[in-house]
């Protein structure tokens, strides 16, 4: 028997339940097996709807406070190579193309960069643009405050969730 | 064997839990007793790192363990801004947390002052978040949809 994938991804977005058989307790919800529950997971995975599955940390939470949305001007052409050479920078954790919003947003590559302390990220910055000699226009958004940190609900929960989250 | 480094923080993790966070970001193990699995490689208790997760979680130093979708596959999803006026900032904010269908909300030095992320199950139900969102506000939200990453994610590095 193969799982509603799905209903399976409504059960799994915000977290498995951490306890000795925890693909065990969603199946029970679904009324199939653990194994099919297991291959679900898998199968999701390599059609890529799922990018990883595992833990996820709360970086603010082990001090990674300093979080800057640093956001670029960067002309059409020369995107995909910019977008490329900022993925690979070790200090990037996300790196995405946007759209413009003129005239008030002419910003179209979005890069993230977390430290511990502002001074860390900005060094980090610096030394990222001097080494590849970045003319672009940019600017660099700190967070100053978090209100909320979960996991995306793309499914509304027609069975109750599984929910590991603790949020404050 | 790690140690951590004195910083600034006040979260000061041990080596056991500094490895169930950054061992198992990807590829958690899919077996019928995941957390025996990681007990065996860490040479430890299942009974252990069960407890330990479970504390890492209550003390929200994890998020979930689960998966992280491909926007590009799955539902609808869009990163937002704002521009609030401060002294309707938290108000606004604690409005826009509560959707269930946002899922990260940030304060941010601009004056696209408030940041969050929209996911749904399809287009038409994030565009009713929004029509929401601008209706309880009386502001007009700013769509930045993903058209590219670049990115592949493998999860964050401690």
């Amino acid at each position: 028997m193969s799982v509603d994938l799905k209903k399976l991804m409504a059960l799994i977005q915000q977290g498995i339940p951490i306890c000795a058989r925890p693909y065990q307790v969603i199946a029970q919800k679904l009324g199939c097996d653990e194994k099919d529950i297991i291959n679900g997971i898998e199968t999701l995975t390599q059609k890529e709807y799922i990018k990883r599955f595992g833990v996820v940390v709360k970086h603010r939470k082990l001090g990674y406070k300093a979080n800057a949305m640093v956001v670029w001007n960067i002309e059409d052409e020369a995107i995909g190579t910019m977008g490329e050479k900022l993925a690979r920078e070790k200090a990037i954790t996300l790196c995405y193309q946007r759209p413009r919003r003129l005239p008030q947003w002419p910003y179209n590559l979005f890069t993230m960069i977390h430290g511990k302390s502002r001074e860390q990220v900005s060094s980090q910055l610096k030394q990222i643009i001097k080494t590849h000699q970045i003319k672009y226009e940019y600017s660099v958004l700190f967070s100053t405050r978090c209100f909320k940190q979960q996991g995306a609900n793309y499914f509304t929960q027609e069975t109750s969730p599984i929910n590991s989250e603790v949020e404050g | 064997m790690y140690t951590s480094k004195p910083s600034s923080s006040q979260t000061d993790l041990n080596s056991l839990d500094h490895k169930l966070l950054q061992n198992f970001q990807k590829e958690f193990p899919l077996s019928a007793r995941p957390f025996l699995d990681i007990a065996q490689q860490l040479n430890v208790e299942e009974s252990t790192v069960i407890e330990r997760y479970q504390q890492l979680s209550e003390q929200g130093i994890i998020s979930r363990i689960g998966p992280v979708f491909n926007p590009h596959k799955v539902g609808a999803s869009t990163l937002a801004a704002m521009a609030i006026d401060e002294k309707k900032l938290e108000q606004t904010a604690n409005f826009i947390s509560k959707l269930n269908e946002v899922n990260h909300n940030y304060q941010r030095e601009h004056e696209y002052n408030l940041w969050f992320v929209v996911t749904a199950e399809t287009e038409e139900k994030l565009q009713q978040v929004f029509i929401e969102i601008e209706s309880f506000t009386g502001l007009q939200v700013m769509q930045l949809p993903m058209i590219k990453s670049f990115h592949i994610d493998l999860g964050f590095a401690l």
